[in-house]
């Protein structure tokens, strides 16, 4: 039976497996060749979901058209759970198999998972004003998600609290992992207790609730915040990878 | 179209500042990201080539 083979930044052909992307280097050339897919699909959907969102969907019928914040709060809630998961994943997977690439990718996700946490509080502060007469609240929902927020910073304050990299890669993964039993309070704080929030707009299983095209808008949305997490968290892990193995001779070669 | 005139849009019928405040927090926020990662990978770069040229020398 045929192999799979991987092409290297030189051509050559290597076995592919699970581990093939956990040398810097293979993960260094594939990672430049994704951002620019990744970066160009992301501004098309951003472009098609803002569009559609604030041009042509229609009012809402109790919330006016404040309900439109939905087009960046959702996405960005969502990722702010969605790459604390990427990020407790990569952290451990990197303690169990001492892949430093799988370490560099959890602290790579961290700053842009942050942003998300901050954005989604944010939109969220400035839709609640409006349809709850509150900017911010002591909810389960709300709370669980500042939480989040604490917990990317203490990922990265830890990190950069400790000089050796490999040191602060495992302390800061036990962390992650730790953390990681607030995504389920986050996503189901709204079932457990009584909340200002609202349930979720969209579930799998369910159909959709929505007007055709909020949905739509919204989900075009999603996308975009996928593909622009993806992207600025490859960008970033290069970075990493060049200021820790900087002094490697096939990056030097590379960076010419 | 949902909108009769451009200030009808900009109005977002009467939550303008709640609308615009979100996107473009989140919009600005994303490029200010987008150009601090532009920058560490300039200054990066520019560490391992000054790297490179002293290994030469």
């Amino acid at each position: 039976m045929d192999q799979p083979y991987y092409s290297t930044a030189n051509g050559a052909r290597r076995r592919l497996t699970v581990f093939t992307f956990a040398s810097p280097r293979n993960f260094y050339h594939l990672a430049g060749r994704l951002i620019p897919w990744f970066t160009a699909l992301g501004v098309l959907a951003g472009l098609a979901g803002l569009a559609i969102g604030l041009l042509f969907a229609p009012t809402d019928f109790q919330q006016g058209d404040a309900y439109r914040i939905i087009f960046v709060h959702v996405p960005a809630a969502w990722m702010s759970m969605l790459v604390y998961m990427a990020m407790a994943g990569w952290a451990g997977f990197g303690l169990a198999y001492h892949t430093g690439v799988s370490s560099i990718m959890a602290s790579a996700l961290a700053p842009t998972g942050a942003l998300f946490t901050f954005l989604a509080l944010w939109t969220g502060a400035l839709w609640g004003k409006p349809t709850w007469g509150a900017w911010w609240v002591w909810d389960a929902r709300l709370t669980s998600e500042l939480i989040l927020l604490f917990l990317y910073l203490g990922f990265m304050g830890l990190h950069a609290s400790i000089a050796d990299p490999r040191r602060a890669d495992r302390a800061a993964a036990v962390l992650a992992l730790v953390g990681a039993v607030n995504i389920p309070i986050i996503y189901f704080s709204v079932y457990w207790w009584n909340t200002l929030h609202q349930g979720p707009s969209v579930t799998l299983g369910n159909a959709p609730t929505m007007a055709p095209a909020m949905l739509a808008a919204m989900l075009l949305m999603v996308a975009a915040f996928w593909c622009y997490g993806i992207a600025v968290a490859l960008r970033r892990a290069r970075c990493i990878v060049l200021e820790r193995h900087g002094s490697a001779a096939w990056l030097r070669r590379r960076t010419k | 179209m949902n909108w009769h005139s451009l200030q009808d849009f900009l109005a977002m019928g009467g939550y303008g500042l709640y609308v615009w405040g979100s996107f473009s927090v989140v919009f600005g926020l994303m490029m200010l990201e987008v150009w601090a990662l532009g920058r560490r990978e300039r200054e990066v770069r520019a560490a391992v080539s000054s790297h490179d040229n002293e290994g030469a020398a």
